[in-house]
């Protein structure tokens, strides 16, 4: 199953260095969990598309209005929901965040 | 069949045996297994150039000891000399039983590997991915396009496995009496977990996950070779057989679930159906019953009969009832429910459902809530059928599913 784990922080407390995830990347990458990870830049300098009736606006800054924001995000692999929560587990998320466990829809099923 | 495909289907055969082959004479999981591959992958670029040798597993096993010994050489002397000495000592002749020409030996070759890969030290992720490239002699890229991750991530589930295997000291060899029932436990729920990620897959982009089913299927027919009296054995093969029947028919053209009792009958693989029923109706007759014996009369069942109406829901009411009594599991539970609201009404269904309520495992679980949809659409209840079936669809993870549940929910609408 493949789970996204976004860390949410807040915009004010961004940390300035890299975040540092060595337990859970170690983990992750030893028992061959970890699928890809990203972090992402200060949400400031993003933008915006929206196409409506054609017309394209782009807008200036981070499409959520709140003060939250994902700044780390991993694609992991692992055998179910609890493994999933318990990797998130070690990925530290400051003095206000928190790391949100979204399962990613699979192309496969069971007929019913 | 393209050249490429016969190739690989030779390598994949002689694979264990060569791999076998090696460790009885060398030892050392870990640098045999790499060894191995580099010949399987050696033999894939010469053959199609050179043509297969004559005695094709002579040729993988003479590669194979040299790259071991390759491997070696850049470690201690004393390893160097060790290895060197038992690959000069190797004389072609005695690795060379003619091509085709299956001895005993091979045989066990093969399930001692399923043992050693199916080791409970190992974590099923692990003993699923070793197990396809130790015996079924994919590549670590083969087997990571299978399970839609990357080459990167599958890696280290090889390597960590096998360095574990490494570390509890696990040895090629079979398992003790005493072991024996819970370790071929281990090895048939490797090979079914194997079936079920291919058997899941739909078609289109993910073609290829299907051929895990068909290499499940190929590992477990070599085990029934070994095991032809272990009734679980054979239940197993049966089971893969009765259910892999289905897949052309399961899903449309468009991709779409179609459910078992909507299934164009014809399009079931009448060969597999009737080679599986043999199978479980001969493991019934001669071996204590077992999960895997029941789950495969319930799928013969199911596909044994003419018309969807037709299905002797009773016989499968009976079954679900023991399989519930010998290997309790809520999933179980689900099946009986439908099976006793099939044949006592879709009430006492729904009653039974209730049992699971109270599970963990199931609260949350989407599975419950679609059976209990269906089981209330039964009823008449169409509201609360209607209620179950959107709840379904925004639980499960799987986009056939969901478009199943929102159809189904869809149709209650009108």
């Amino acid at each position: 199953m493949k789970f996204l784990l976004n860390l949410y922080l807040n915009a004010a407390d961004l940390p300035g260095e890299g975040p540092d995830h060595e337990e859970f990347l170690g983990a992750a990458a030893r028992t061959g969990e970890l699928i890809s990870g990203h972090a992402f830049a200060d949400p400031s300098i993003s933008a915006v598309v929206r196409v409506r009736d054609g017309v394209v606006a782009v807008s200036e800054g981070p499409y959520p209005r709140a003060s939250d924001h994902v700044a780390v995000q991993y694609l992991v692999d692992c055998e179910s929901r609890e493994r999933a929560l318990e990797l998130a587990a070690l990925i530290p998320s400051g003095r206000a965040g928190g790391v949100e466990v979204r399962p990613v829809m699979d192309s496969a099923g069971m007929e019913m | 069949m393209s050249g490429s495909e016969r190739f690989g289907d030779l390598l994949r055969a002689l694979a264990p045996q060569v791999l076998g082959m090696l460790l009885r004479r060398y030892g050392g999981f870990e640098e045999c297994e790499d060894a191995v591959q580099e010949a399987l992958l050696a033999a894939t670029v010469q053959w199609p150039a050179d043509g297969v040798p004559e005695n094709p597993r002579a040729w993988l096993v003479t590669v194979a000891s040299r790259r071991l010994v390759d491997q070696v050489r850049g470690e201690q002397a004393r390893r160097r000399r060790e290895v060197t000495a038992a690959v000069r000592e190797a004389p072609d002749a005695d690795l060379a039983p003619a091509p085709g020409d299956e001895n005993p030996a091979d045989r066990d070759d093969t399930l001692t590997l399923l043992f050693l890969c199916g080791h409970p030290a190992l974590t099923p992720a692990s003993q699923v991915a070793l197990t396809l490239r130790a015996v079924g002699g994919l590549t670590t890229a083969e087997v990571a396009r299978a399970f839609l991750v990357p080459e990167a991530t599958m890696a280290p589930r090889i390597s960590r496995a096998k360095q574990r295997i490494k570390a509890v000291g696990a040895s090629f060899a079979t398992p003790t009496a005493q072991e024996w029932a819970e370790r071929l436990d281990a090895v048939l729920h490797v090979l079914y977990l194997i079936f079920n990620e291919g058997y899941t897959a739909s078609s289109g982009p993910d073609l290829h996950r299907a051929e895990l089913t068909t290499e499940a299927i190929r590992l477990t027919r070599m085990v029934h070779r070994s095991l032809p009296d272990d009734g679980e054995v054979a239940g197993l093969l049966a089971l893969m057989l009765l259910t892999d029947a289905r897949r052309a028919a399961r899903t449309g053209p468009d991709g779409a679930l179609v459910p078992l009792a909507e299934q164009d009958r014809n399009r079931w693989d009448a060969a597999m159906i009737h080679e599986g029923a043999a199978l479980v109706t001969a493991a019934m007759s001669a071996s204590p019953l077992g999960p895997y014996q029941l789950q495969a009369a319930i799928a013969a069942l199911h596909v044994q009969a003419p018309r969807a109406e037709d299905t002797d829901w009773e016989q499968i009411r009976v079954l679900y009832g023991i399989l519930g009594r010998i290997a309790p599991n809520p999933m179980v539970t689900l099946n009986h429910a439908v099976a006793v609201a099939m044949t006592r009404g879709p009430q006492a269904g729904l009653e039974l459902l209730e049992s699971l309520d109270g599970d963990p495992r199931m609260a949350r679980h989407h599975r419950l809530h679609a059976v209990r949809a269906h089981l209330q659409e039964l009823a008449g209840e169409y509201a609360a059928a209607r209620e179950n079936y959107r709840l379904a669809a925004r639980r499960t993870t799987s986009l056939p599913e969901q478009r199943y549940l929102r159809d189904r929910a869809g149709e209650l609408d009108r």
